[in-house]
């Protein structure tokens, strides 16, 4: 009869959600990792059924309070493909910076409040604050620039109310982004310090062969559009993404797992954002990459944090590139045209990677069917994967380090607020005879 | 840094939400008493946002719904000048909430003098609930709470010679 060591952790800090991590030992080697993850979406997909199609944006905003504008764009991209219209020129391009607050605020807030911690021996943020006070300040100043960019842009700095199928309920004026222009200016200066300051930290020798998914458009680094791509050859349009992506029931979690083509875990996020579009940064970024020590592809999870710290950069940069040229537009959003019985898929990268939606839609515009696939139920698998093939070398620790390396390969990922572990309650079976 | 409003009150919660929505009820009617020299704000609990709100604070007081085991409605009082608040089960954004800022707000050397908590236990908090009625008998106790400690404030600013003007 198997043994089992039971470890009971009432607070995971830094990771946000419910969930639960067992792992199954035998002859040293973890054979089986399994995460238990709470996921909110589906309540959401339930809720959204019924309502008219341009609820969608403010209702999908609520699921999370970190990445709002992610639903938001992927809802709105999702309803507009249904409707057959295409918010272009200016709109695009306010959508795309309201995407770079997020990006700058989300970014900002795991890499110094919830993983630097996991770096630099500190328990918490809060004793990183008191060994490196300096660092803790710039990163919670470079955090209010995003959120400053979502309150300009998306009416209030959480769960943006500004955001409407089609484009804007209200548009600002150049006069009202300057200020955000000169707080960008700062903000690319502490992003660079951010990249630096992340590279000099000691990074376990690990990385796996990822299959990385992630958006790629013709000529700029994904937020809003592109094809999904992997790197073992997929390359499909947005609304074919059902076609080769397939969500499963496991036994032991809630959460539903996504398959790519019937194969194991895949990646998104950051990783595999970085590694599928390095050529669609700006020559300094990749320069900044390079000289952080991380070439065109990484592969190692822990260094997700350097390739975080340059998305950063990148959306300073390219947020302060996107005010430049703003003019403002006549009408604030495209018009819509009447509905139809429809299907419409959308897909953005949210900060933690590939979020999809897909809405049916009836002959008076009512949300007939939703399907959200969110990040870290697309990343549940390579978390696992990661887990198992990781926690093997970690089994000699004692029970209290065992579960914060687990903590540390977990917040990798940066699991979504309303996606992920909480508290974590780790459990390690190590079989008969053992442990 | 900019010159720290004199006392802050920050009504904290999600109006969606139950129970949660009670540091805010009680910051909406504070605002209608036009307090001189009071500034009062409503927000969602986002760490680092109330840390930024505190460092901005010269005094403050900080209004919540939690679940400590007491009795619905029950209204608790913290000087967290004087003590560390216990870190609970964090139920705001990325497993950081109040308590995690007004500790990360001190690391900081930023904590507002006095910086008090008032807090009341709540009991309904799935989304679209109303107030319960313990808690909603608790919001106006809670105010006329928060009222005599600003004047309080005030009163010991002017003895000191400062002014909350």
């Amino acid at each position: 009869m198997a043994r089992s060591r039971t470890i009971e952790v009432g607070y995971l800090a830094r990771v946000e959600g419910e969930g639960a991590l067992h792992l199954s030992v035998r002859s040293d080697r973890v054979d089986r990792a399994e995460l238990r993850i709470f996921e909110p979406p589906r309540f959401f997909e339930a809720l959204l059924r019924g309502r008219h199609y341009s609820e969608a944006p403010d209702i999908t905003s609520r699921i999370c309070g970190i990445c709002p504008v992610a639903y938001q764009m992927s809802a709105v991209h999702a309803m507009e493909a249904a409707l057959g219209v295409t918010a272009g020129g200016q709109l695009r391009a306010l959508r795309r910076l309201l995407y770079c607050g997020e990006w700058i605020e989300s970014h900002t807030l795991h890499i110094y409040l919830l993983q630097a911690p996991d770096f630099l021996g500190a328990e918490s943020a809060i004793e990183l604050a008191r060994t490196q006070r300096a660092a803790v300040e710039r990163g919670l100043q470079l955090k209010k620039v995003g959120n400053e960019i979502l309150r300009v842009l998306g009416g209030r700095e959480v769960h943006p109310i500004n955001v409407k199928v089609g484009g804007f309920y209200r548009v600002p004026t150049p006069q009202e982004l300057k200020p955000l222009a000169e707080r960008l200016d700062w903000a690319e200066a502490a992003a660079r310090d951010t990249v630096s300051w992340v590279a000099g930290f000691d990074f376990p020798d690990l990385s796996r062969d990822y299959e990385f998914v992630a958006l790629r458009h013709p000529n700029e680094y994904p937020m809003n559009e592109g094809q999904i791509v992997s790197s073992r050859g997929l390359d499909i349009a947005v609304a074919e993404y059902d076609q080769h992506f397939a969500e499963q029931h496991v036994p032991y979690t809630h959460a539903l797992q996504s398959r790519l083509d019937g194969r194991s875990g895949y990646l998104a996020g950051p990783l595999a954002r970085f590694a599928l579009n390095f050529d669609r940064l700006p020559a300094d970024v990749q320069q900044a990459a390079r000289a952080a020590g991380v070439g065109a592809v990484c592969r190692n999870p822990y260094q997700g944090i350097i390739v975080r710290a340059l998305e950063v950069l990148y959306a300073c940069i390219e947020a302060r590139r996107i005010i430049a040229a703003y003019e403002r537009p006549a009408e604030p959003a495209v018009a819509l045209p009447a509905p139809r019985p429809s299907v419409g898929h959308g897909a953005t990268e949210a900060p933690r990677g590939l979020l999809y939606h897909r809405y049916e839609l009836d002959a008076d515009g009512t949300i007939a069917a939703a399907n959200i696939v969110p990040p870290t139920a697309q990343n549940q698998a390579s978390i696992e994967e990661d887990l198992r093939e990781f926690a093997g070398s970690w089994l000699a620790l004692p029970d209290a380090q065992l579960r914060l390396r687990c903590e540390a390969a977990i917040r990798n990922y940066d699991p979504c607020i309303s996606c992920a572990t909480h508290f974590l309650r780790l459990t390690v079976d190590r079989g008969a005879g053992d442990g | 840094m900019a010159e720290r409003a004199a006392i802050t009150v920050i009504g904290i919660g999600n109006p969606q939400r139950g129970d949660d929505a009670a540091g805010r009820l009680v910051a909406q009617r504070l605002r209608d008493h036009s307090l001189a020299g009071v500034k009062i704000i409503e927000c969602n609990g986002e760490a680092t946002d109330l840390v930024d709100r505190l460092r901005r604070a010269a005094s403050a007081i900080i209004i919540d719904a939690a679940a400590f085991g007491a009795k619905p409605g029950t209204v608790r009082r913290l000087d967290v000048a004087a003590q560390c608040v216990p870190a609970g089960r964090a139920r705001s954004s990325h497993g950081l909430g109040l308590a995690e800022a007004i500790e990360l707000t001190r690391a900081l050397g930023a904590l507002p003098l006095p910086c008090l908590i008032y807090l009341v236990q709540g009991s309904v908090w799935e989304a679209g609930a109303a107030l319960s009625p313990p808690v909603a008998a608790a919001v106006p106790r809670l105010a006329d709470l928060i009222l005599s400690e600003t004047r309080a404030m005030r009163a010991l600013s002017s003895l000191a010679g400062g002014s909350c003007d």
